[in-house]
C-alpha cells in the first residue's frame, strides 16, 4: 500500500465501495462490451440493493458504462447523460443470496447487437472484481494491464498466446484460465506489467479458435 | 533504504538523515515505486488542489444529500461567528463539515484515509495553514507527514470501519491531521508523532454504526468534531505533552480493540445508532421510496 492509497483515491463520494467501486465495475463492463451500450438492465444484490440510492451506486455504474472514471463529476448527472447517449437503463433489486454483499449484475446490449451478461463485486476501498462474464466464473480487477481471451478450450492455446506476449518482452504477472468443461468455451485472463501492443492483440485475435480478445488498461 | 514499518522506524530514519518525517515518506515512496521524489511531490500537489476544491464545493452546495439526512450544517456554522471556539478551530470545523457534506452529495473528494473520514485532514490542515500563512511547500510537507502516519496505521492496524470501527477511520484521520498540524507549526518530528498518538488514543473504542448504511449520520458531524479534536492534540504536543503509551503500542491497541468490537458495530448498521427507532424509521422510508 502506497501513500496515495492513504491520501486517496480521488473519487466522487460518498462511498469507496458503493460509489467508486460501482463506477469501476461499470467502466470494466464498458471495456469488455467494447461497443456503445444501448440497453442496460442492472440488478443489485445484498447491501447494494438496500442502499444504492443513497450511495449513488446506480449513477456510478451508469457513468462507468458510458466510459466515465470514478473521479469524474459527471457521475452525478449519469441519468441525463444516459438519455443523451440513447442508453436505456432499468434498475432492479434482488433479495436472492449472492456470494458477496456488494454485487451487481449487468445485462447489456451494445449498439451492434452484442450481448453481455456481467457480474461485478465491490471488495472495499474502491477495489472490484468482475466475477462472471456470460456465465463464466472469472476474476478481472482492472488494476493491471489485462488481456481477456474467450476461445475454445484445446491444448497449446495458453502456450501460444503467452509466446506472442513474450516476443515483445512483456512480463506476465498473473494468468488464470476458466472453462466450462474440457474442449468447451474457456476464458483466459492474463495480467501483464506492461501494455500489450495492438499488433499482438490483433495477432492473438486472428487465431481461428478465438471468439474475442479484449485488452484493458489499468483503470 | 527508507523503508519504514513503524513510528519508531520513521523517527529513527528521520534522525539518522537529519531530516523531517515528510522527507522520509517522500524518499520511501520514490524508492518503493521506482519513481523520482519530484514526481511523488507533484502528485501530492495535485491532491492539495483537489482538497482545496472539495472545501469550496462543499461550502457552495447548499442542497441536501439524496437521503435528506445531511447537507446544510456547514452553512449554519459559516453563518455564525465563533462564540466559544477560536477562529482556527471554527474554520477547521467548518471545512471538515463542508468536505464531508460534499462527499455525501457526490462531489469529488480525496479519501483520507477513507471517504467517510475525508473531511478531517483537509479541515484541520487548511484552517491552520491559512491562519499561519503556510506556503505550498509547507502544505505538501504536512500532507506527507499525515500520509506517513496513516500508512503505518494501515500497515499495523487498519483504516476501515468494517474492520476496526470508527476509531480506525476517523481516529486515524485525526491522528494524521494532528501530526500534519504540528508540521505546519514547525514542531519537531517527536511532537508530530505524539500529536498523532494523543489524537488516536482519545478515540479508542469508537464504533461505526451508520444510520441506513449511509456515510451520513453520525459520520458528517463526526468529521467536524475530529478536525477540532486533532487541533487539541496538536496544541498539547506543541506544549510538550507526550503520550505515556508509545505511539506504536497505541496503534497495536487500536487494532486489538477493533477486533474486539462486535460485528454489529463495525459498519454493518446492525447495532447502536443504526438500530434506534428513528434510524429504523428512516431506513424503512428510504427503502420504500
Amino acid at each position: 500500500m502506497g501513500i496515495f492509497d492513504i491520501i486517496g483515491p480521488v473519487m466522487i463520494g460518498p462511498s469507496s465501495s458503493h460509489t467508486a467501486g460501482a463506477a469501476r465495475i461499470g467502466l470494466l463492463a464498458h471495456y469488455i462490451l467494447k461497443e456503445k451500450p444501448v440497453q442496460a438492465a442492472i440488478t443489485f444484490f445484498g447491501s447494494f440493493a438496500k442502499t444504492y440510492r443513497g450511495h449513488g451506486t446506480d449513477k456510478a455504474i451508469i457513468a462507468g458504462l458510458l466510459g466515465y472514471s470514478a473521479d469524474d463529476p459527471a457521475l452525478r448527472e449519469a441519468f441525463s447523460l444516459a438519455k443523451k447517449a440513447n442508453l436505456t437503463v432499468s434498475i432492479n433489486t434482488s433479495e436472492n443470496e449472492s456470494n458477496h454483499p456488494n454485487t451487481a449484475q449487468l445485462q447489456l446490449v451494445g449498439c451492434n447487437g452484442k450481448k453481455l451478461d456481467i457480474v461485478g463485486i465491490s471488495l472495499g476501498g474502491g477495489k472490484v472484481s468482475i466475477s462472471q462474464i456470460n456465465g463464466f466464473d472469472c476474476d478481472v480487477s482492472g488494476e493491471n494491464y489485462t488481456l481477456l481471451s474467450v476461445y475454445n478450450d484445446q491444448s497449446g492455446v495458453v502456450s501460444l498466446v503467452s509466446s506472442f506476449i513474450a516476443e515483445k518482452n512483456i512480463n506476465i504477472s498473473q494468468m488464470r484460465v476458466f472453462r466450462k468443461g474440457k474442449h468447451k468455451q474457456a476464458v483466459m485472463i492474463i495480467e501483464t506489467d506492461g501494455q500489450i501492443p495492438n499488433e499482438i492483440v490483433d495477432k492473438i485475435s486472428s487465431l481461428p479458435i478465438m471468439h474475442s480478445v479484449i485488452a484493458i488498461d489499468p483503470l | 533504504m527508507f523503508e519504514y514499518n513503524s513510528i519508531a522506524d520513521l523517527l529513527r530514519l528521520a534522525q539518522k538523515n537529519n531530516t523531517t518525517i515528510a522527507q522520509i515518506v517522500i524518499k520511501s515512496e520514490a524508492e518503493e515505486y521506482e519513481t523520482t521524489e519530484a514526481l511523488v511531490t507533484n502528485k501530492m500537489q495535485q491532491r492539495l488542489d483537489i482538497f482545496a476544491a472539495s472545501i469550496k464545493n462543499g461550502l457552495d452546495d447548499e442542497g441536501l444529500s439524496t437521503s435528506g439526512m445531511v447537507g446544510t450544517d456547514a452553512k449554519k456554522i459559516e453563518a455564525m461567528p465563533p462564540l466559544i471556539l477560536g477562529n482556527i478551530a471554527h474554520r477547521a470545523l467548518l471545512y471538515a463539515l463542508a468536505v464531508s457534506e460534499g462527499n455525501a452529495k457526490m462531489h469529488k473528494i480525496v479519501a483520507c484515509p477513507t471517504a467517510g473520514s475525508c473531511g478531517i485532514v483537509p479541515g484541520a490542515v487548511f484552517a491552520v495553514g491559512e491562519a499561519k500563512g503556510a506556503d505550498r511547500e509547507k502544505y505538501s510537507s504536512a500532507m506527507f507527514t499525515a500520509a506517513g502516519i496513516g500508512n503505518i496505521i494501515a500497515k499495523n492496524a487498519c483504516v476501515a470501519g468494517a474492520v476496526g470501527g470508527c476509531q480506525a477511520e476517523c481516529g486515524t484521520a485525526a491522528a494524521m491531521a494532528a501530526a500534519a498540524v504540528v508540521d505546519i507549526l514547525n514542531g519537531s518530528n517527536e511532537q508530530m508523532v505524539h500529536a498523532a498518538t494523543l489524537a488516536l488514543k482519545n478515540v479508542l473504542g469508537l464504533v461505526c454504526d451508520p444510520v441506513a448504511e449511509l456515510v451520513e449520520v453520525p459520520c458528517v458531524k463526526r468529521n467536524g468534531f475530529h478536525a477540532v479534536h486533532a487541533l487539541t492534540a496538536a496544541e498539547m504536543a506543541m506544549a510538550g505533552v507526550k503520550s505515556f503509551i508509545p505511539p506504536d503500542e497505541v496503534i497495536t491497541a487500536m487494532y486489538e480493540i477493533g477486533r474486539l468490537i462486535p460485528v454489529s458495530l463495525r459498519e454493518t448498521s446492525e447495532g447502536g445508532l443504526a438500530k434506534t427507532p428513528t434510524a429504523r424509521e428512516k431506513q424503512a422510508q428510504l427503502q420504500n421510496n
